[in-house]
């Protein structure tokens, strides 16, 4: 009887899963703890990111059309991770930690890329200058996220 | 008005931020005084919602723009319920640390509502 095929992703090796020691609990909470902290923190980047990225669209995309593009895969990046934390569990957690470092990768790219060559961007992303804008949140999250997903194992 | 009940939230969040931040310290999770702190704040951003709401009605329009106005609005109004919330879910510290995070999320709301807005004269 595999109980721990929840995701359908678990591989029929070991499985050395929360999933597998606890049944009636399928899923590892990944929103305890520090995590709490870490998925606001996140679900204010979604709202602030998307809100921002599609007002900036809908409304005057031909000016930064590069920059408004980049603030909506920011905003993309930030719902799937917190999707992924509030759903909890191991795929989650693998997953979310790909997307981590995604995201860190983003910001340091975006946020070289715009101190190097300002005149691609005629109005700024949410990445811009490693994401000064938003209290340098953007490049701290995702390296306290990866900590707090490699904790949760 | 408009600037100074803007001025006021930003410094009763920070306030709020503090406290919670202490409660953290101390390893405490958010209690009903914590609660009735995050109301205060609240109903300051709810009369300021409604002051905006009704300033733009009387035909004022912020500097930077009324749908981004409207939703920092909107948006700072929501912050301190949802963090509050989140931390009735974990009765630990990091209830406590949500919440000054929230509350440190307003105070910047705030400063961009007074930017958005623009700034003294209104």
């Amino acid at each position: 009887m595999p109980e721990t095929n929840t995701h359908g992703t678990t591989p029929s090796g070991p499985a050395p899963t929360t999933a597998a020691a606890d049944a009636p609990a399928p899923r590892a909470r990944l929103v305890s703890g520090p995590g709490l902290l870490l998925v606001w923190l996140y679900g204010v980047m979604v709202v602030g990111a998307l809100s921002r990225s599609l007002y900036q669209i809908s409304t005057e995309f031909d000016r930064a059309p590069l920059a408004y593009s980049l603030s909506a895969a920011a905003a993309v990046v930030y719902a799937f991770i917190t999707y992924a934390l509030v759903r909890g569990g191991e795929a989650a957690r693998k997953v979310a930690r790909v997307c981590c470092a995604v995201e860190l990768a983003g910001v340091l790219a975006v946020g070289t890329w715009t101190l190097v060559r300002p005149e691609s961007f005629p109005d700024a992303t949410v990445w811009s200058d490693f994401g000064m804008g938003y209290l340098f949140i953007p490049v701290v999250l995702p390296v306290t996220g990866m900590l707090w997903l490699r904790h949760r194992r | 008005m408009l600037d100074a009940l803007t001025t006021a939230i930003g410094v009763a969040a920070l306030a709020l931020a503090a406290w919670c931040g202490f409660a953290a310290f101390r390893d405490q999770p958010t209690k009903d005084w914590h609660f009735i702190g995050m109301a205060v704040v609240t109903v300051l951003v709810l009369v300021q919602l409604v002051i905006g709401l009704f300033r733009l009605a009387g035909g004022d329009r912020p500097e930077h723009g009324t749908v981004i106005f409207v939703a920092y609005l909107v948006g700072a109004f929501a912050t301190i319920p949802a963090a509050g919330l989140l931390s009735l879910t974990e009765r630990t510290k990091w209830g406590s640390v949500t919440v000054a995070a929230g509350a440190v999320v307003l105070a910047v709301l705030e400063v961009r509502l007074f930017d958005i807005w623009g700034g003294i004269g209104a």
